[in-house]
């Protein structure tokens, strides 16, 4: 016997009948089941008694014929009736697929729902941000809840870890920016402002801004991937119901940890970034070391190294929340972790551009040229 | 291979992890159309069993066939058509998360059979959604939207998605409220008769041992001590098999099973 199902049509006291044969299963059932919904005619009969193995997409096909078109089911052994009477029991008109609503509609409806979005994560990161200082109050109360070893652990993985990759990016950059500028100032014959350049842009701005940038993108969106994941397991709610606060626990050490770093790598990434413009200075320009450092001393204020000190921890602070106020977020499944992450890492380079501009201004408007 | 060759065959299988040896020259055989059911103490290693079955855990020793055909460093393309014949559910009842209920069912299916009829596809996981107890209304849900013991019926539609031959079942009644549990009982029960579904059941469910296993088969000291129907068992001489069947909670759901046969 084949096991290829196949059927036969022909006509019998005008019924039309249909003889089955082969396996009525799964695998086999493609094109047998457009060619069944070819069949034409009426009152029809199904032999079943030629089919060697049938399973419920088989008994399925065969009482989709019984149910629209009163088709009549014979031959059949005990087992493919009680498949056909399984099936018929599930037969109901279930949903598969989300309704859809029209296109229209639908902007309207995420532009609502975006709206709420934001508007919601403001309101809430403002209570978390309020929740943050009264965990920070009773941690300066009672000093010994603090969890050092969390902390000292996230020393390592915000700050140590990051040195090789902050440590080379903004040596990178050192040298680009004197390079740019070295190319530039040439035509007015003032090479030498490079120094000016690279000293001042570095550790005023870029040093630090590159530091936050690769610090979001490291730690931040490893925050809120870690408490996500925590979250989604119940390891939040586990840690609440025992007494223990969330927000003490995960959230205060890897803030605490990021806003005192940020300064460290901050400035580790400004000398960083000065050590490969004056590279390139002495390399290109022939101005030696020595020289370099001297006027270095003389352009550069002291109020540059004090702005990227003032602000460093600021930074911290930002990307260290936003990382773990999305990660409390992820709610439902894994997908969410994922969006949660993404989210984390945008905001917090884009709440530090935005500052690092106002801080800009203020400066600027305080006499701190 | 003949029809009475046992289903799946276990001989001297070791598995260990680190120091800790989980199994040691354990055998087993699983026959064709039996509601298998395993049952031992936490730790000695039930789901690894499965694991190393179904191949997801390599054994450091031994041998394992399903379906007359050895389980062990398979190349992937072989392993599939093996795996096309089996049905899975974990311990979790673990579903996509980011799919719905209708399209977690439809997974397996599109896997293998990926021309597949569109509206014959929906209908497919319609009925099987039904079938294996879930409401209509759930088949457009996310699995983050069902309490736990749904997201285990949907994990055991998915099971049945390619009308299996075989079904693997990590504790499908853990979770379930004891009416779900029974029908649950009732489904595979229905299924093994229509489909002549053979069921390897890792339960802690006792009602379940009593009303559904054909036999079962007692995990200790890292090897299948026993095997056999459960009078056969209890008349073993076995300190963890008498306790078992024995305690408070054995002797509950023996007299229930006794009080549902006299009343036939």
């Amino acid at each position: 016997m084949s096991i290829m199902p196949d059927f036969t049509e022909t006509s019998e006291d005008g019924r039309c009948v249909l003889r089955f044969s082969g396996n009525l299963t799964l695998a086999r059932i493609r094109k047998f089941s457009q060619r069944l919904d070819g069949v034409r005619g009426d009152r029809l009969l199904l032999d079943v008694s030629g089919v060697d193995r049938m399973d419920t997409v088989g008994a399925w096909l065969m009482y989709k014929l019984q149910r629209d078109r009163g088709a009549e089911v014979v031959g059949a052994s005990d087992e493919h009736r009680s498949l056909l009477e399984q099936v018929e029991k599930a037969d109901q008109p279930v949903k598969v697929r989300p309704d859809r609503t029209p296109a229209f509609q639908r902007v309207l409806a995420q532009i609502g729902a975006g709206t709420a979005v934001a508007g919601r994560t403001l309101y809430g990161l403002l209570g978390f941000f309020g929740a943050l200082l009264i965990s920070l109050w009773s941690l300066i109360t009672h000093p010994r809840r603090l969890r050092i070893n969390a902390v000292v652990t996230n020393f390592e993985h915000v700050g140590v870890h990051a040195l090789p990759i902050v440590g080379l990016m903004s040596f990178l950059v050192g040298i680009v920016i004197a390079q740019q500028g070295a190319v530039q100032l040439r035509q007015f014959g003032a090479e030498v402002f490079t120094i000016n350049l690279v000293g001042r842009s570095s550790i005023k701005e870029l040093g630090l801004l590159m530091t936050a940038i690769m610090v979001a993108g490291r730690s931040g969106s490893a925050f809120a991937a870690q408490i996500g994941s925590m979250k989604l397991s119940e390891e939040v709610d586990a840690m609440r119901t025992i007494g223990v606060s969330p927000v003490e626990a995960l959230v205060v050490p890897r803030v605490l940890a990021t806003v005192l770093l940020m300064p460290v790598l901050g400035f580790y990434a400004s000398v960083l970034a000065v050590i490969g413009g004056g590279m390139f200075v002495w390399i290109d320009l022939g101005i030696p070391p020595i020289t370099f450092v001297q006027r270095l001393r003389e352009v550069v204020p002291m109020t540059d190294l004090w702005q990227m000190l003032i602000k460093a921890p600021v930074f911290g602070l930002i990307i260290s929340m936003a990382g773990c106020f999305q990660g409390l977020q992820v709610e439902g499944n894994a997908e969410s972790v994922g969006l949660r992450t993404t989210a984390a890492v945008v905001q917090a380079i884009f709440l530090v551009v935005v500052l690092d501009a106002f801080f800009a201004v203020f400066f600027t408007s305080i006499g701190w040229l | 291979m003949s029809d009475d060759s046992p289903l799946i065959q276990v001989r001297g299988l070791k598995n260990s992890f680190g120091d800790q040896i989980v199994h040691e020259g354990l055998d087993l055989d699983v026959r064709r159309r039996e509601i298998l059911g395993v049952v031992g103490g936490s730790g000695t290693g039930k789901s690894v069993l499965m694991r190393s079955i179904i191949g997801l855990q390599t054994p450091d020793e031994g041998e394992i066939t399903v379906f007359g055909e050895s389980m062990i460093d398979r190349p992937e393309e072989e392993a599939k058509h093996v795996r096309r014949r089996w049905g899975i559910l974990f311990q979790g009842g673990v579903v996509f998360s980011t799919l719905t209920v209708a399209e977690n069912v439809q997974v397996p299916i599109r896997e293998y059979f990926p021309y597949m009829d569109e509206t014959l596809l929906d209908e497919i996981a319609a009925y099987k959604i039904v079938m294996s107890g879930l409401g209509p209304e759930v088949g457009p849900k996310f699995p983050s939207e069902l309490s736990g013991g749904m997201r285990k019926r949907a994990g055991i539609a998915r099971a049945l998605a390619l009308d299996p031959e075989l079904m693997f079942l990590d504790e499908p009644t853990a979770g379930l409220d004891p009416i779900g549990a029974a029908q649950f009982d009732d489904l595979i029960v229905q299924l093994r008769d229509a489909l002549g579904l053979t069921v390897f059941l890792i339960t802690h469910d006792l009602d379940t041992l009593y009303a559904i296993c054909d036999r079962v088969a007692v995990l200790a000291d890292r090897k299948v001590v026993a095997i056999g129907t459960i009078p056969e068992l209890l008349a073993l001489d076995h300190e963890w098999i008498q306790e078992y069947f024995r305690g408070p909670r054995g002797r509950a759901a023996a007299t229930v099973d006794k009080r549902e046969r006299a009343r036939g």
